[in-house]
């Protein structure tokens, strides 16, 4: 399969008063064709400013500080403001966690979701609005042309999340960044809302990048998954494996510490805390935190191992069979 | 033994306001209401912990805050340790409030930005015992101790701590006057994974070393489901199914208990999904159908659905409100 | 994270690095800290008149009247021959006091009476604000002529009468805030905490209900200069002998065709610096409290 997105070593730094945070240290991931790839972390690992790199939207004081992102062999980082505003919206498209102020409050329904093809596709009016009912009744919105004569105010939350949507493909992308989707929505809400995003990727063809800190949605919704702490990615793997058999001492501790509805489990917190990312220090940033750590963790990075087919793990630990075998 | 604390058929209307209001009222000839809570009754055992569970909207909330009111109940009645609450001056009900506490659901946001740690968890000991400067500032710091903050956070304000740490300043304000009941209303839904993780068990232990009865209000099931010993739930303004917390998730009674669990994600690709959804959204509060709430969004409904509900055990100990189980 | 412009893990502000920070954001801000500068300059003169003024305010000369700006007399002298320099230093005091305290004056009672509409609500609230808007209805400027002119001009009310006209900006502001922030958890908790309604008024709404009320202040007081010197000028404030930057410039606006230029063009420069430091000091300041700029560059 072929990667859809390809982000190589990308580093992302915020300037404040008390010195450099670097928030996304160094990582690297691809979103290949059709998939949903999950992107897991609590808050502060760094998770939603990738995304918001891949979108090149870092604003001061963020800076990207290195890396690449190939999109249809161009990389992102070297375009102007023009051609990423070309690619932003057309190829790569973006559903937030918040989607009733990411609409605008005085514009129908209806005319936000045909504006996207009066914008990108050269629609005229009649024929976008028709297109635009149509989008509305994908993604399952009932008696879609009378709604898309209403305002967001008369969208309840989760249906503001289907108009998101509905705009967010629109204009056939190829990588949908669904930042949090169903975080401020109901449990039911969220199921359906995560079973369409599914659905329509499958449809329509478009990657996934799923940005999530909840590892149920990323089991029943991707199909490989990055998990990133406190600003680096610690292991990529299909999601099956990474449930199966967890490799980084952190992915391990993340999957033991939840609580699950299906059954009666013994739960174990995760030791110590997010370190802070203000000069980090060089090594692996699980190191505090970690039972099996050494001197060599402290000074140098752990480089991306293959353990198993497709399944990539960075620790010194793993790599030397001093963890404890899953 | 009673238990605790009783709600009793407890109802929480609020008028609406506003010029749409006041057209509604001239066109029903009422004024519009919000049945937030339209006749719950729970019962919290001593030393137990009660899980309210429901989605945004269903009351669950509102009945957390006429327990310790914040909001004061339209009718019915609340118990606790066996005296009636709900005719209390409020200066009577300040007597009670060292006893009844609560937790709330933004751990940054339920503290005041100008208040340091120490004076915020010292505070309840200024409003209701006697003790002088010094041991309330012994007790604050042991309390501090017990919810695993040490003394050195004392003096800081909340901005200079974590979302977990402020959890636990909350935790500890709630436990310092040693109080029988603590009402937590979501406390670990903004919480981080491997915060929820530590504040549940934190939660657990205090319950079990102090004798504590919880009443815990969530949408997360699975953390109910780890924390609680019965469980109820709430749809629309009333509870709709209530059971022992293992009966309640292996057998569900009710469609929407039924729903509700089949919803939630399991962290594990190979879980066998229960394919079961209910069709809509919940209706607003104000236009309540008659007969079962549930009635327009469930596949099994029957005529016999537009008769009113009857509360009833469809097992021992496990009460449901449904005509057909 | 819904703000991706926030550093991830915000950093803990060692205390003493407090007044570090400050310094930095000055650096940062140079036109406020030019503002600042002024602004202490100004009242340093105004406190220490008596021996940095070169001249006595009062003092005649009528063998120079009328001179131009000069190493004598700096900025020159009016029809009196007195030092214009020394006049303007001088009317700092008058004018300063008076800004800062009809400013102070109409912050407390504005906020006691703002404050109590909040705690209350209904009715007290209703009769509360429509009588703000009722003094409201009058443009402030008219509503302190009116007040001096039925009064008498004296410092003292003009001081009444610049404060008066603030009150409702207080009154409300506060108002909005106590009704925003008695809904916040925090103040649920110190209900349920057992506080009183006292002890919640403040110790849990008041102290968070300030910081936008210090930036109003703090534009309000250039407000209240600017007020202060348009009464000197159509002659309802400050009267002469006693020198006041408005009537200076009244005064000075009458030379102007003869040539006399300096007469009007300091006094006047002396209210616009100062009404523009205190301007740029509040927006500055309503960046230094808002936290979400905390600790971002």
């Amino acid at each position: 399969m072929t990667a859809v997105v390809e982000v190589r070593d990308l580093s992302v730094g915020f300037a404040t008063d008390y010195g450099e945070v670097e928030a996304v240290d160094e990582v690297s991931f691809e979103v290949r064709e059709g998939e949903v790839l999950g992107l897991v972390g609590e808050s502060g690992s760094g998770k939603s400013v990738t995304a918001t790199a891949i979108l090149r939207l870092i604003r001061k004081p963020g800076r990207l500080t290195q890396g690449s992102i190939m999109l249809g062999g161009r990389d992102l980082c070297r375009l102007n403001e023009d051609e990423l505003q070309q690619i932003r919206g057309t190829e790569i498209a973006l559903i937030s966690q918040t989607p009733r102020t990411a609409l605008n409050p005085l514009l129908t329904v209806g005319q936000q979701v045909a504006r996207m093809f009066v914008l990108h596709a050269g629609l005229t009016k009649a024929e976008s609005r028709k297109r635009a009912i149509e989008m509305l009744a994908l993604v399952g919105i009932p008696e879609p042309e009378r709604r898309a004569r209403q305002y967001a105010h008369q969208f309840s939350g989760g249906m503001c999340q289907r108009v998101m949507i509905a705009m967010a493909l629109a204009t056939r992308p190829r990588l949908l960044i669904a930042d949090e989707p169903t975080t401020g929505l109901d449990v039911s809400t969220a199921a359906r809302i995560l079973d369409l995003l599914r659905e329509l990727g499958r449809e329509t063809g478009a990657s996934i990048l799923l940005i999530t800190h909840d590892l149920g949605v990323v089991a029943t919704t991707c199909h490989r998954v990055a998990v990133m702490h406190a600003g680096q990615v610690v292991e990529v793997a299909p999601v099956r494996a990474l449930f199966r058999h967890p490799a980084h001492p952190y992915t391990r501790a993340l999957v033991r510490s939840i609580p699950r509805v299906d059954r009666e489990i013994t739960m174990e917190p995760i030791p110590g805390a997010v370190p802070s990312l203000l000069n980090a220090p060089a090594g692996c940033r699980y190191a505090d935190r970690c039972p099996w750590v050494e001197e060599r963790c402290r000074r140098q990075k752990p480089a991306m191992t293959e353990i198993a087919p497709e399944h990539f793990v960075a620790c010194f630990a793993v790599e030397d069979g001093r963890a404890a075998p899953v | 033994m009673p238990p605790l604390c009783e709600v009793d058929d407890v109802k929480v209307h609020f008028a609406l306001r506003g010029s749409a209001a006041w057209l509604r009222t001239l066109r029903d000839g009422k004024p519009p209401v919000v049945r937030a809570v339209d006749g719950v009754s729970i019962d919290i055992e001593a030393g137990s912990t009660l899980g309210l569970v429901g989605e945004s909207g269903c009351g669950k909330s509102t009945v957390a805050r006429a327990l310790v009111r914040l909001v004061r109940p339209t009718a019915g009645h609340i118990r606790f340790e066996g005296a009636e609450l709900t005719g209390l001056s409020d200066q009577d009900f300040n007597e009670v409030r060292p006893h009844l506490q609560m937790v709330f659901q933004d751990p940054a946001a339920s503290l005041n930005p100008r208040l340091s740690v120490r004076r915020m968890v010292e505070e309840p000991l200024k409003l209701h015992s006697a003790l002088g400067a010094a041991e309330r500032k012994e007790r604050g710091e042991a309390v501090l101790e017990e919810v695993g903050l040490g003394a050195e956070l004392a003096d800081r304000y909340p901005h200079e701590l974590s979302g977990g740490q402020c959890q636990r300043v909350n935790i500890a304000r709630a436990l310092v006057t040693n109080p029988r009941l603590i009402v937590l209303d979501e406390p670990t839904s903004a919480l981080d994974v491997s915060l929820r993780a530590r504040v549940i068990l934190l939660l657990e232990e205090l319950r079990q070393s102090h004798g504590l009865s919880y009443l815990f209000i969530s949408h997360d099931l699975a953390t109910v489901r780890y924390l609680a010993s019965r469980v109820a739930v709430m749809y629309l303004g009333v509870i709709v199914e209530e059971a022992t917390t293992a009966e309640l998730f292996d057998r569900p009674a009710h469609p929407y208990t039924r729903a509700l669990l089949a919803a939630v994600p399991v962290p594990d690709p190979d879980a066998k999904r229960d394919p079961f959804v209910l069709s809509g959204e919940i209706p607003s509060p104000i236009d309540i159908p008659a007969g079962c709430r549930l009635r327009a969004r469930c596949p099994f409904a029957q005529p016999v659905c537009a008769e009113p509900v009857p509360y009833r055990e469809v097992a021992p100990g496990h009460f449901a409100a449904c005509h057909l189980v | 994270m819904t703000d991706v412009t926030r550093p991830p893990i915000a950093p803990l502000a060692p205390t003493s690095a407090t007044l570090r920070l400050v310094w930095r954001r000055l650096q940062r801000n140079w036109l406020s800290a030019i503002a600042l500068g002024l602004i202490v300059m100004m009242m340093l003169a105004a406190a220490f008149a008596g021996w940095i003024a070169p001249y006595e305010p009062d003092a005649t000369d009528a063998a120079a009247t009328l001179q131009v700006p000069s190493l004598h007399h700096w900025l020159g002298t009016d029809i009196y021959g007195r030092d214009l320099l020394s006049r303007i230093i001088y009317a700092a005091r008058v004018d300063l006091t008076v800004a800062f305290g009809a400013t102070a004056m109409a912050l407390v009672i504005g906020c006691a009476i703002g404050a109590v509409a909040g705690l209350y609500r209904g009715i007290v609230d209703l009769i509360i604000m429509r009588c703000v808007d009722s003094v409201m209805a009058f443009p402030a400027f008219i509503l302190a002529m009116a007040i001096t002119a039925a009064l008498g001009n004296s410092v003292g009310n003009v001081l009444l009468a610049i404060s008066l006209t603030q009150i409702p900006n207080y009154l409300r502001l506060i108002r909005g805030e106590i009704f925003r922030i008695r809904e916040m958890e925090y103040a649920d908790a110190a209900r349920v905490v057992g506080n009183p309604a006292w002890r919640i008024m403040f110790i849990h709404l008041l102290p968070n209900a300030l910081p936008p009320i210090i930036v109003q202040a703090t534009l309000a007081m250039g407000y209240a200069l600017l007020t202060m010197a348009a009464l000197s000028f159509i002659g309802l404030g400050i009267q002469p002998p006693q020198s006041e930057w408005g009537s200076m410039t009244a005064e000075g606006a009458q030379f102007i065709v003869t040539g006399e230029w300096w007469l009007f063009l300091f006094p006047g420069l002396a209210i616009v610096l100062m009404v523009l430091s205190f301007n740029l000091i509040g927006d500055s300041l309503r960046d230094f409290l808002d936290p979400r700029m905390r600790g971002v560059r």
